[in-house]
């Protein structure tokens, strides 16, 4: 009798007691359950969604861990203490002291929206009294990544809870939510706590606490550097594409992104063709702005000049953009369904994104408006294009009869 | 209530709760969005609202015999807005800077559903003393999430009650706001109003699942 066993007989023992959903959750966590179905016919497929979860997990990790090393590295360096490195393999980049103090503010954030979020869920699980759902575990991991690394952890306490409970929960659990809960709780800080999640200060850990002393420091991102008209203060476009910018956690590497990208597209886990869509959208409709300051209706008064004129291919590589098309446009819940639907919808996020990101200096980062607002009409979208396609059959019948 | 029979306190109790006009019958929520960020606006027009619907109701239920149904919302719309008008004159006349802040959301009590619901379901055909108590009521149900959402919206998202700090004070850190507390901003947008509302109309209906409709 090994331990997989043992765990099962407490788990038939206890089968009526309430708390088993906890204990279900944490066994099949690591174990395959010993029953089967029997009898009819069953699909079997390897991925189940414990294991679609994981596999985005493994492609935000590089994220996270680039995260660490840059919230370190942007800290000593807006203090001065360190060089600007150059290059993805900058020699000041991946240096322990910037893991450390990286880790030790990062950690935190991610243990919170875990415990707070799986807790949250575990109480639903219990007085629902069905299994715990696995939907959290994508959504614990996307929360860390796109706050600023600053925000206190109370306030994320809060959001979670909102986001899990709101976002998801009261529309009845995994699967039947029509908002992305990741990005419930980001605009529940967004709105709740303004002064911590946008401006100069909260994208660089310490800035806040020493904001207004001779020892102040800025933290500003590229979006709000662009918005203000101001110099980029040496900023090349290879440091924005490697990521070594100030930023939520988690969306500045783009490069990495495109690494994480690429293999939920090997893994059939993310759709292609949303995050296609999306970057075409986004890239139209920056095309659009540039055609409108080359035709003169803009001048550089103007206060939407700054982001207008960036030529169109950088607004994917200076905001979250990417990272909100790999792996929030994408979430499979609350995205499109069919295929023709899909492409609408991403074209539609890019589209928005950039258009909030240049119109509206007080939401200087769109894309996490433009994907709930598609969120929203994802199944509009499905619905029509159903239709669109019973109406061609149909149509065909009738030539076909007549 | 001795003063009134089984079926009469019924017309009171009913609204607060099994039936209320907010939370069951999902009427007058645009008031409830527009003016529940303070509240002392809450109150206002809570009082305001049990003002217009007692007396609109007694003033319909009179009159029923005699309206030709044919235009009967016309006359429901011209008694509404005439108590309307009442309210906001004593308003401007003894508490100005409630009725600024109030602004156009007295005026838009004559569009409250609720009042012209009770009007045509109720008062056109009952007496007047259970309209009255059937108007009492509604108001009184309405009223009664108004103040709730407006407790809740102040003191998470201004950290006060009627104005006072009760919290602390934001700028000077004291009380909460000494150990990091902040203001929920979110709690004063009007988006938050429908989300607390709905977090009424969840507990209310996970505690009696009669009310809950396939």
């Amino acid at each position: 009798m090994g331990l997989k066993q043992n765990l099962h007989n407490f788990k038939v023992k206890n089968q009526d007691k309430k708390w088993i959903p906890a204990f279900n959750a944490l066994f099949t966590f690591l174990y395959t359950p010993n029953e089967t179905t029997h009898g009819g016919t069953h699909i079997k497929a390897a991925d189940d969604l414990k294991r679609t979860m994981n596999t985005v997990i493994i492609a935000l990790i590089p994220c996270l861990i680039f995260g660490m090393f840059n919230a370190g590295y942007q800290h000593y360096l807006a203090l001065g203490e360190i060089e600007a490195s150059h290059g993805f393999l900058g020699s000041t980049f991946w240096t322990w002291d910037n893991l450390i103090l990286g880790a030790w503010t990062v950690l935190p954030l991610v243990i919170v929206s875990y415990g707070v979020g799986l807790g949250v869920e575990f109480i639903f699980a219990i007085i629902k009294g069905h299994e715990v759902e696995e939907g959290y575990l994508v959504t614990g991991m996307l929360v860390p990544l796109i706050v600023p690394v600053d925000i206190p952890l109370w306030m994320l306490a809060v959001a979670v809870v909102f986001g899990v409970v709101i976002g998801k929960e009261v529309f009845g659990g995994t699967g039947m939510n029509i908002l992305n809960p990741a990005l419930t709780i980001r605009a529940f800080l967004f709105f709740a706590y303004p002064t911590w999640m946008s401006g100069d200060k909260v994208w660089v850990h310490g800035a806040v606490e020493r904001a207004g002393t001779p020892d102040a420091i800025s933290g500003e991102t590229l979006l709000g550097a662009y918005a203000q008209n101001t110099d980029l203060a040496g900023i090349g476009y290879w440091d924005m594409f490697w990521g070594l910018i100030p930023g939520s956690v988690g969306e500045t590497s783009k490069f990495l992104i495109i690494i994480g990208a690429l293999f939920l597209i090997f893994t059939k886990i993310g759709s292609w063709r949303i995050m296609l869509s999306t970057i075409i959208g986004a890239l139209v409709m920056g095309l659009i702005f540039n055609g409108v300051v080359d035709a003169g209706w803009i001048g550089e008064t103007s206060k939407f000049y700054g982001l207008m004129s960036v030529p169109f291919w950088q607004h994917l590589i200076i905001g979250s953009i990417l990272f909100g098309a790999v792996y929030m446009a994408t979430d499979p819940v609350t995205a499109s369904q069919t295929n023709k639907g899909k492409w609408i919808y991403g074209f539609l996020i890019g589209f928005i994104s950039i258009m909030i990101r240049v119109f509206n200096p007080a939401y200087p980062e769109g894309v996490f408006l433009a994907i709930l607002l598609m969120n929203v009409f994802a199944p509009t979208i499905d619905h029509y294009v159903v239709q669109s396609n019973v109406k061609r059959r149909l149509k065909r019948l009738k030539v076909k009869a007549a | 209530m001795g003063l009134l029979s089984k079926k009469d306190s019924k017309l009171i109790l009913d609204p607060l709760a099994d039936n209320n006009p907010i939370t069951i019958q999902v009427l007058g929520i645009c008031s409830a969005l527009a003016i529940t960020a303070q509240l002392k606006p809450s109150i206002v027009m809570a009082i305001s609202v049990l003002f217009v619907m007692g007396v609109g109701n007694v003033v319909i239920s009179l009159m029923r015999n005699i309206i030709p149904s044919k235009i009967r919302i016309i006359v429901q719309l011209i008694v509404v807005a005439t108590l309307v008008i009442i309210v906001d004159q004593v308003l401007k006349a003894f508490s100005y800077a409630l009725s600024k802040e109030l602004s156009v959301f007295i005026g838009l009590i004559i569009t409250n559903c609720i009042i012209m619901g009770r009007f045509e379901a109720f008062a056109l055909g009952n007496g007047v003393w259970r309209s009255f108590l059937d108007g009492i009521g509604n108001a009184l149900g309405y009223g009664v999430i108004l103040i709730i959402v407006g407790f809740f919206r102040e003191l998470l998202g201004s950290g006060t009650l009627f104005g006072l700090k009760v919290l602390g004070d934001p700028v000077e850190k004291t009380g909460l706001y000494a150990i990091g507390y902040e203001n929920n901003g979110f709690m004063v947008l009007p988006p938050m109003a429908l989300i607390v509302v709905g977090l009424i109309i969840w507990v209310q209906r996970s505690r009696n699942k009669a009310l809950i409709e396939d």
